[in-house]
């Protein structure tokens, strides 16, 4: 899936952290974001058994995936549409270029795919000697400043409106004003032109239907529309997760999307793709073709309690309210999907517990995205069993053994830990001033470099406590 | 009435005065309190960290501490979740350690909890004329629910001025091992904690949870403010005895 990242998860942290622009711009979207979310919540009747609702649908199909996927398979064919299945990123970029390819194609417009990200199919395709278009604003931009996503519903969110004008101008040749009308303007006729041009559009999918073989698509510019309406082949890349049984799954899983991603009640285009133009329709594409991914999804399917993490329905909620993606941005992850819910499916996905397995320690477990999680997916329980499966599996520093083994020793017995706490009262003595510890010594300077640590008191409460019982009672 | 306090391993060790208020507090309401000297620590550093063979001797520990007990009482909510929330699964292999765990969860309470909820006290009787904000810590907030104990309590204290802490649900940025593992990112978040702190100009900051209150004043200290940093039974303490 993703590339490694060169550096270590602490020190893409240090590096975002030095990001100030990043940090504000991240910062101020994330609290609109999770301000309007909260009113949206608040303004739809009865939001907790629409949460409850939302995780029975993705749970049942979750739980009966195998079905789901065939009927589904079944009604995309009966449309007239061609189903494939990839069980790598490596198999899926294969089909795609494959397919387009096969139909000759010179320009490609895509519409916003988080699957598309982690498949890595744009290089591939641009390397088969293809132009590639991202249709979706933000991916537009990204692409200008050969960037990767960093929020899974705004995946521009680190970037402030005059890098953009910086960036069109550069494109445009002149100077384009850093309003939002001017950009949107700028956007809007450069891609206008790419879209009837295209030969093929590429989109993801927020949910298909089983029932009826459609792809559903959420977008708040059209470009969904436009990339499937308008070239002669389209092709949609879905996670092999994500489905609904009928239709009127829909109602709530599409009430939920929009108000826990941005607080919008809807939003401004939902497209549903039924196969490839039929005899009577005045528009669409002439062939359809639906790639179903697997990459790592049956692995977490395997296992009851990660499975919960497929009932993802890609809102970026947990993003939002994440105290310590507000701090660091997306990019710090290092991973196609990033916050809470990245921290939990990267290292399932990869089946890489040495190098992703570091993503868990991302949270202070705070549970602030199992809260708003509009699935209400436990990923607070998730990030910690992730954790204990690393310690498990041998993956963690020597020293951090050694420490937890020592803890154990000292803490299991109340005349051990008695000594250890006053073994540590008195060890620390010389550190001591005022009451707290402030010099930054090896082990201690994580904590010193940026706060006092309090110096354990002279006398233990327990020490205290036996004391007072002994004044007490004679 | 009879209760057993839980005094968790950062109270024990760095904060034993803030165990003195808790007691001085429940004895004025009436309380019967004992200390089962078996306690030592709920496990939570291992469990949170992933280190559960290590935490699950040391959570032993209190399962046999609290056997006899009737309630349990501790200053801190982020050990209770932990109690809460871990020792099902870490037990679920000895039906007998089960049963204990079970029993422990039906029978320990936060401090404040345990004041409005099993004591009926929303009206304690204190009196604290100073400027005061309050963090909610993440486990008593979210696991719980313990603010709303705080608050009632809160309202109920004279001369009191209460000021809401902006991003009043926002992490400290402790997380127990996270603050050493990702010190950078720890350090970030506490320092918007403390800027959003020294926004509502209070004197005194309160929380229910040592380890975030721990975090927050050695922050506070090191930046050389001198915000007075108190756990919700040393306000009640203090305000009780005026």
């Amino acid at each position: 899936m993703s590339e490694r990242p060169a550096l270590q998860l602490r020190d893409r942290a240090v590096k975002a952290l030095k990001d100030d622009q990043m940090r504000q711009a991240v910062r101020n979207a994330v609290d609109r974001l999770s301000g309007n979310k909260e009113k949206a919540a608040r303004e739809l009747p009865h939001w907790e058994q629409w949460r409850e609702q939302t995780r029975l649908i993705r749970q049942h199909t979750i739980d009966n995936l195998d079905y789901y996927l065939k009927m589904l398979t079944d009604n995309v064919r009966k449309a007239g549409g061609q189903v494939h299945f990839a069980l790598t990123a490596e198999a899926a970029r294969g089909i795609i270029t494959g397919l387009c390819q096969q139909y000759e194609a010179k320009l490609v417009v895509k519409s916003k795919s988080m699957v598309t990200e982690e498949i890595h199919l744009n290089p591939a395709l641009e390397k088969a000697g293809m132009e590639v278009v991202e249709s979706d604003l933000a991916e537009y931009i990204l692409q200008l400043a050969g960037e990767t996503p960093s929020h899974i519903i705004v995946p521009a969110i680190h970037k402030n409106r005059y890098q953009i004008a910086d960036l069109f101008s550069q494109v445009a040749g002149e100077k384009v004003e850093s309003d939002t009308p001017a950009l949107t303007r700028f956007a809007r006729q450069t891609l206008r032109e790419k879209f009837m041009e295209a030969d093929i559009g590429i989109t993801g999918c927020n949910f298909a239907v089983a029932e009826t073989g459609s792809v559903t698509l959420v977008t708040n510019e059209g470009n969904a529309r436009l990339s499937t309406a308008l070239p002669r082949v389209v092709i949609s890349v879905m996670g092999m997760e994500r489905l609904v049984p009928a239709f009127e799954d829909l109602e709530t899983v599409l009430s939920m999307l929009p108000r826990s991603a941005t607080g919008q009640k809807l939003t401004s285009y939902i497209s549903v793709i039924n196969g490839p133009r039929q005899a009577a329709d005045i528009d669409g594409c002439e062939k359809f073709h639906l790639v179903i991914v697997d990459n790592g999804r049956s692995r977490i399917l395997a296992d009851e309690e990660y499975r919960q993490s497929l009932n993802c329905i890609r809102c970026g909620a947990c993003f939002n309210v994440c105290p310590v993606y507000r701090q660091i941005g997306g990019h710090a992850y290092g991973s196609v999907y990033g916050g809470p819910i990245g921290s939990v499916i990267t290292p399932l996905l990869e089946n890489d517990f040495a190098f992703w397995g570091e993503l868990p320690y991302a949270s202070t477990l705070c549970a602030a995205c199992t809260s708003t999680c509009p699935a209400k997916i436990p990923l607070q329980e998730l990030l910690l069993k992730l954790r204990a499966h690393r310690v498990s599996a041998g993956y963690t520093n020597t020293f951090e053994k050694i420490a937890f083994g020592l803890w154990k020793r000292f803490f299991k017995l109340p005349g051990t830990y008695k000594f250890a706490m006053k073994a540590a009262s008195l060890g620390q003595k010389p550190l001591v001033k005022n009451g707290y510890i402030t010099a930054r010594i090896p082990l201690l300077a994580n904590w010193t470099n940026s706060r006092y640590l309090p110096a354990a008191a002279d006398e233990t409460f327990r020490d205290r406590w036996k004391k007072r019982k002994k004044q007490v009672s004679p | 009435m009879k209760a057993s306090i839980f005094i968790t391993c950062i109270c024990d060790s760095m904060y034993p005065q803030v165990g003195d208020s808790m007691v001085r507090v429940l004895e004025k309401l009436g309380v019967t309190l004992d200390f089962p000297p078996e306690q030592t620590c709920c496990g939570q550093p291992a469990l949170s960290s992933g280190y559960w063979e290590d935490a699950k001797p040391v959570a032993e520990t209190m399962l046999t501490a609290f056997k006899n007990s009737e309630y349990v009482v501790a200053p801190a909510g982020s050990c209770i979740t932990a109690i809460k929330e871990y020792y099902p699964a870490l037990f679920e292999q000895n039906p007998d350690q089960y049963r204990q765990a079970k029993e422990l969860i039906g029978k320990i309470y936060e401090f404040s909890e345990f004041v409005v909820k099993i004591l009926k006290k929303e009206d304690v009787g204190a009196s604290f004329p100073h400027r005061v904000t309050y963090h909610s810590s993440c486990h008593a907030r979210r696991f719980l629910n313990t603010d709303e104990y705080i608050l009632a309590l809160l309202k109920n204290v004279r001369e009191i001025d209460y000021v809401p802490l902006p991003h009043e649900e926002a992490c400290c940025g402790f997380g127990g091992t996270f603050a050493v593992k990702l010190p950078e990112i720890s350090e970030a978040m506490v320092d918007e904690k403390v800027r959003n702190i020294f926004e509502t100009k209070a004197d005194v900051l309160i929380g229910t949870d040592l380890s975030c209150l721990m975090n927050i004043t050695g922050r506070l200290r090191k930046q050389k403010s001198n915000i007075r940093v108190m756990h919700m039974a040393e306000l009640l303490d203090e305000g009780m005895r005026t």
